[in-house]
């Protein structure tokens, strides 16, 4: 028996044969992530005349296997933001875990405000500021060429108080619409909500329940035709009153007729 | 030589359990010329008497510009103030780059409080030989907080620091139950005034001598628009810029002018 600490708790060789030891060598180069994992797809969001909603689909798929299918891909923050994660579900994790601590810090340092007005303290990091903050993230994790390989839409209220919308990618890259989508959404889900939401004018007018079937029509279309999508889904509105969040709502009144009519690719041969 | 054995540096306690090190520090800061601050609902303000080695010689600034928000008026080592006020330059500057927003006043203070007792407990280091006062509007509106070389930070609602301090402290004691509803005039009223109890027989305050910051909030010009009021930054006023306030500061207020019948000169506020 080989009783030296290198060999504690290894399998034992003469058993296993030769154990191989060369996965803990430091020479050689380090190799950060090449690509996801285990993956989320689109996330959807469209803002109204007092806020946004938000949804993305359960699914946290392994390759084009449909490996787990209760992940809740939308996260509040603080009850005053609503943050979507689409791209590997393992970076997702550790930025839920990055932002439960962040929220932990924030509320530390503003005791204050819970005497003051006597009711919860209010969120000191608003949407906006959040958004700001996920994006710098991301964007000194691709410097460090080991990036989080997300996709992020923040949904909340910036410093006025005003619906607020923006998107961060894993280069950190930001983008800010009336309406935006990652992943296959932003070719698919897109173009429907631009048709109620135009523009900042267009979507100021929208109401809550225009936005909310607007987004439940995006979540079927994206079931309908990506692949990588479930039918049960996320939804959540953020306004002024904080955060209505939904976990499992289930896609409605499907109709699968269109499948008939599509040709060209398949087993079909007419 | 030495006063005793306990006080060659700053982390060894002598037995009756102080640090004489500390004690000396915060004798540094009562060697400097005074500073008083003051904090309203909407607005706080900080002035200062300015000394000149000779007079020859300009006068060593007392006050300095932080962040937009905030800023802070000194007393003792200049040169250990302007270490402090470069380090909470760089920290404003670092929050409002990555959140997008100006750095909690609360925060900014732990931040050189923690700093400062950092070098009460590692040996070979010695306090800062400075007293601070932070004034500055955060979303939780203006603030005021002391610092001592220990270390130590506290919010206070009205402050003075330097030489001499205690009389003015007196007068702010007498009067903090009007600051909070004070305008921005009558708070650098107060202050001047509490300045003035600490001079020495026969000096005055002058526009070469005195200096004054004011921060706080304000309605916005376009009022009914925004019900926001907005931050009027942190501004410090020197020279020519000071003689109105001074001169204001000699004539009793309005309040008190109409109480004597005429007008009166009387010994304001008492």
């Amino acid at each position: 028996m080989d009783h030296r600490p290198q060999a504690w708790g290894r399998p034992r060789d003469d058993v296993y044969g030769a154990y191989d030891a060369s996965f803990m060598n430091p020479n050689g180069p380090n190799q950060a992530t090449q690509s996801p994992i285990v993956t989320g797809t689109s996330v959807v969001a469209i803002k109204f005349s007092e806020g946004v909603v938000i949804a993305a689909d359960n699914l946290a798929s392994y390759g084009s296997l449909a490996r787990f299918t209760d992940v809740k891909r939308l996260r509040t923050f603080a009850d005053s933001t609503v943050i979507g994660f689409g791209g590997d579900v393992s970076d997702m994790q550790y930025l839920d875990r990055h932002l439960t601590s962040l929220a932990i810090d924030e509320s530390y340092s503003a005791p204050s405000l819970d005497s003051d007005a006597g009711g919860p303290p209010k969120a000191r990091l608003n949407a906006a500021n959040l958004h700001k903050y996920l994006a710098k993230l991301l964007y000194a994790r691709r410097s460090k060429f080991d990036p989080l390989w997300n996709h992020l839409l923040v949904a909340g209220l910036d410093d006025d108080d005003k619906p607020f919308l923006a998107a961060a990618d894993l280069l950190g890259t930001t983008f800010s619409a009336p309406s935006l989508a990652t992943g296959f959404g932003s070719m698919l889900a897109q173009p429907i909500m631009r048709r109620f939401a135009p523009d900042e004018e267009a979507a100021a007018r929208l109401t809550r329940e225009q936005a909310v079937d607007v987004v439940k029509q995006c979540m079927k279309v994206l079931f309908y035709r990506d692949a990588r999508s479930l039918d049960s889904y996320s939804i959540a509105v953020v306004t002024k009153d904080g955060v209505d969040l939904k976990e499992n709502e289930k896609l409605e009144n499907q109709s699968w007729a269109f499948a008939e009519r599509i040709r060209g690719y398949g087993t079909q041969t007419a | 030589m030495f006063r005793n054995n306990y006080d060659n540096d700053s982390v060894t306690f002598s037995p009756q359990g102080r640090i004489f090190q500390i004690e000396y520090a915060a004798e540094a800061v009562k060697q400097g010329s005074v500073v008083v601050g003051l904090v309203s609902k909407t607005h706080a303000v900080l002035v200062a008497v300015k000394r000149n080695a000779e007079e020859l010689s300009s006068y060593q600034k007392k006050l300095f510009a932080v962040d937009e928000h905030a800023g802070i008026a000194i007393a003792g080592l200049t040169s250990d103030a302007r270490v402090l006020s470069n380090f909470m330059k760089q920290q404003c500057l670092g929050h409002r780059m990555t959140y997008g927003r100006s750095m909690p006043l609360r925060t900014l203070v732990d931040l050189i409080g923690e700093k400062a007792q950092m070098n009460t407990q590692v040996y070979g280091k010695r306090p800062y030989g400075v007293g601070l006062l932070v004034a500055g509007v955060d979303e939780t509106g203006p603030h005021l907080f002391e610092f001592q070389p220990s270390g130590m930070t506290e919010e206070m609602s009205a402050f003075a620091i330097g030489a001499r301090s205690q009389m003015a402290r007196t007068y702010l004691e007498r009067n903090v139950e009007s600051f909070a509803d004070c305008s921005r005039e009558e708070l650098v009223r107060h202050g001047l005034l509490a300045l003035r109890e600490s001079l020495v027989q026969d000096r005055e305050l002058t526009v070469d001598n005195t200096s004054i910051a004011i921060v706080g909030l304000e309605e916005p010009a376009d009022a009914e628009k925004t019900k926001k009021k907005t931050l009027r930054p942190f501004q410090l006023l020197d020279g020519q810029d000071v003689k109105e306030w001074i001169d204001a500061s000699n004539v009793p207020a309005e309040g008190e002018g109409e109480q004597s019948g005429d007008g009166d000169r009387m010994n304001v506020d008492e």
